[in-house]
């Protein structure tokens, strides 16, 4: 999305100087794009959340699709705490949780570093305390 | 037959003619490759035959410095094989870790009398092991033996088992070309033939309908060959899957390790009221760097039999689940799915969930609860809208397995939501719950 913004924006300038109205025009909406776009934004990140259960972990994400997904603390078999150079530069990390099932599907992004360091030591004792086979 | 494991600890070697089996597998291809130039050349190319011998005796004589340096023992549980000319390779397998033992038996194993023992453990395929080839009986004794081990008893082995089912030759063939994988890519190739000339599209038309038909036709005969007399039997080691037609093989296979059963009738087989069932089966822990597809396997239990039967072999397994119908989606569902709202069902019974999906082709699902690895809730818009949701239920291995409440009311997906996992804890706890076989 903001892509098309910054795409609609540059042609929109870049028209505008030939032809002063569909260029504004233009412009005006690359601007309403962007302005849905951080909406949109605001609504995904705010539609991110996690509930740490007694027995299982909660994950919810989501606008267009809301999903919701339930893992036991026994089911799991890696925590994993990752940190792209984005994520680094804001000081955050993506904790994620795989069980032997390659749909399920919990992964907490944006979590600031410390907080994902501290998820992680409490999944594992978590999940060895109430490990579980196959 | 005694099923003693007395005598394998000390060393053994592989049959002697082994070699000749490898040998020949190997020796087949290369002589095809070999010999095309040769007929053509007819005998000019002296020097040339020459080489060719010494490429064939060479693969001979390697194989038969394979067999000499390769021996095999059981030592403290452990299934031990040494291997390797130059570099030598010690695979040790701990019984405990054995997830199953198959008898495999290629058509020129078969005709010498031999067969190869495979011994599958958790995880991927390197932790599986080979001993190819014994003597047949031995081999059986051999597999009779290490299953004994497995269960962790040293009693002799009962031949008790009784048959579920076997597959019918004529039934076999005729729903063949009813499989969707048969019948449209050989209707596009007589399309090919047929339309082809006008099309104006030359001999490609012909060729690539050449093709096609040959794909097809490998494919179809792979099928019928793994899939002729196949018979499905309860033993105490669990499932005893057989049959071949050239090849033939022999697999074991523990209840605790089936994940999911789907009966699967595909859109041709519904008129003659045909079902194939299958066995989702875990490979054990899938590693990070291994194919997520791969690390999802399926076993055909039963090929084609009429449903009635088909659902008695999976009562066999799962119990009265199997019989589960389960109930209709809300009939506003209709408007979110039209094509498979006639086939939508779910429901739960006896610690098992139940899901029947599909367009043209209806695919049952039936899960334990206790293999249920996590539990999903998901909403699109137009759910949202009609105030529908699905519930998925994952397994073991790839995306593709599990079962899905397709478009059940908000408030059943809810309630599923919040009574699943507790369900699923309850089951995975409790020992009865686990697939107990009817005997």
């Amino acid at each position: 999305m903001a892509a098309a913004a910054a795409a609609l924006l540059l042609i929109g300038i870049g028209i505008a100087l030939t032809n002063l109205p569909v260029g504004a025009a233009l412009v005006v909406a690359a601007l309403l794009v962007a302005g849905l776009g951080l909406a949109y934004v605001g609504r995904r990140f705010r539609s991110w959340g996690y509930l740490e259960r007694v027995e299982d972990l909660l994950v919810r994400r989501g606008v267009m699709f809301e999903r919701l997904s339930v893992v036991p603390y026994g089911r799991m078999q890696t925590v994993e705490v990752t940190a792209g150079p984005l994520e680094r530069s804001l000081g955050l990390a993506t904790v994620q949780l795989h069980t032997a099932s390659a749909a399920s599907d919990a992964r907490i992004p944006g979590l600031d570093r410390a907080t994902a360091a501290d998820l992680r030591d409490r999944l594992v004792g978590r999940g060895e305390a109430t490990a579980e086979g196959l | 037959m005694a099923a003693s494991t007395a005598g394998w600890d000390s060393w053994h070697r592989l049959h002697p003619l082994s070699p000749v089996v490898q040998a020949g597998r190997r020796l087949v291809p290369l002589l095809v490759v070999l010999a095309v130039p040769f007929l053509s050349q007819g005998s000019s190319a002296r020097s040339q035959t020459l080489i060719d011998a010494g490429l064939v005796g060479l693969a001979v004589v390697a194989g038969a410095a394979e067999w000499l340096v390769t021996r095999w023992r059981i030592e403290a549980g452990v299934l031990r094989i040494d291997t390797g000319l130059l570099r030598r390779r010690t695979t040790k397998l701990p019984l405990s870790r054995v997830q199953s033992i198959d008898l495999v038996r290629p058509g020129t194993a078969r005709v010498l009398g031999l067969a190869e023992v495979r011994v599958r453990s958790g995880g991927s395929r390197e932790g599986d092991v080979r001993l190819a080839y014994l003597a047949a009986e031995r081999a059986e004794h051999l597999r009779d033996g290490l299953l004994a081990l497995v269960r962790g008893s040293h009693t002799e082995r009962g031949r008790a088992e009784s048959l579920l089912a076997r597959a019918a030759t004529p039934r076999l063939l005729a729903s063949t070309p009813l499989r969707g994988a048969f019948l449209w890519p050989t209707l596009g190739a007589v399309a090919l033939l047929v339309w082809g000339r006008q099309l104006s599209l030359g001999g490609g038309g012909v060729a690539a309908a050449t093709l096609i038909l040959l794909a097809v036709g490998t494919g179809t005969a792979r099928i019928l060959s793994s899939q002729y007399g196949f018979e499905v039997a309860h033993t105490q080691d669990g499932l005893q899957i057989r049959g071949g037609a050239v090849g033939t093989f022999t697999e074991t296979l523990a209840l605790q390790r089936i994940q999911a059963l789907r009966v699967v009738e595909p859109l041709l087989w519904r008129p003659f009221g045909w079902a194939k069932l299958v066995a989702d089966v875990a490979g054990g822990q899938r590693r990070r760097d291994e194919d997520r597809a791969a690390s999802g396997r399926i076993r055909t239990l039963v090929p084609v039999a009429p449903r009635a039967e088909v659902l008695r072999v999976a009562e066999s397994v799962v119990g009265p689940a199997a019989r589960e119908g389960g109930t209709a989606p809300p009939a506003r569902a209709r408007l979110k799915a039209p094509l498979s709202y006639p086939l939508l069902r779910a429901g739960l019974r006896d610690g098992y969930a139940v899901s029947v999906v599909g367009r043209f082709r209806r695919l049952t699902t039936i899960i334990p609860l206790a293999k249920v690895q996590s539990v999903r809730w998901v909403q699109g818009p137009v759910q949202r809208r009609l105030g529908l949701a699905t519930v998925h239920l994952d397994a073991a291995g790839a995306r593709t397995t599990g079962a899905a409440l397709r478009d059940r009311s908000a408030e059943e997906a809810r309630e599923l939501l919040q009574r699943l996992p507790e369900l699923c804890a309850a089951a995975r706890r409790s020992p009865t719950a686990r697939p107990a076989p009817v005997p």
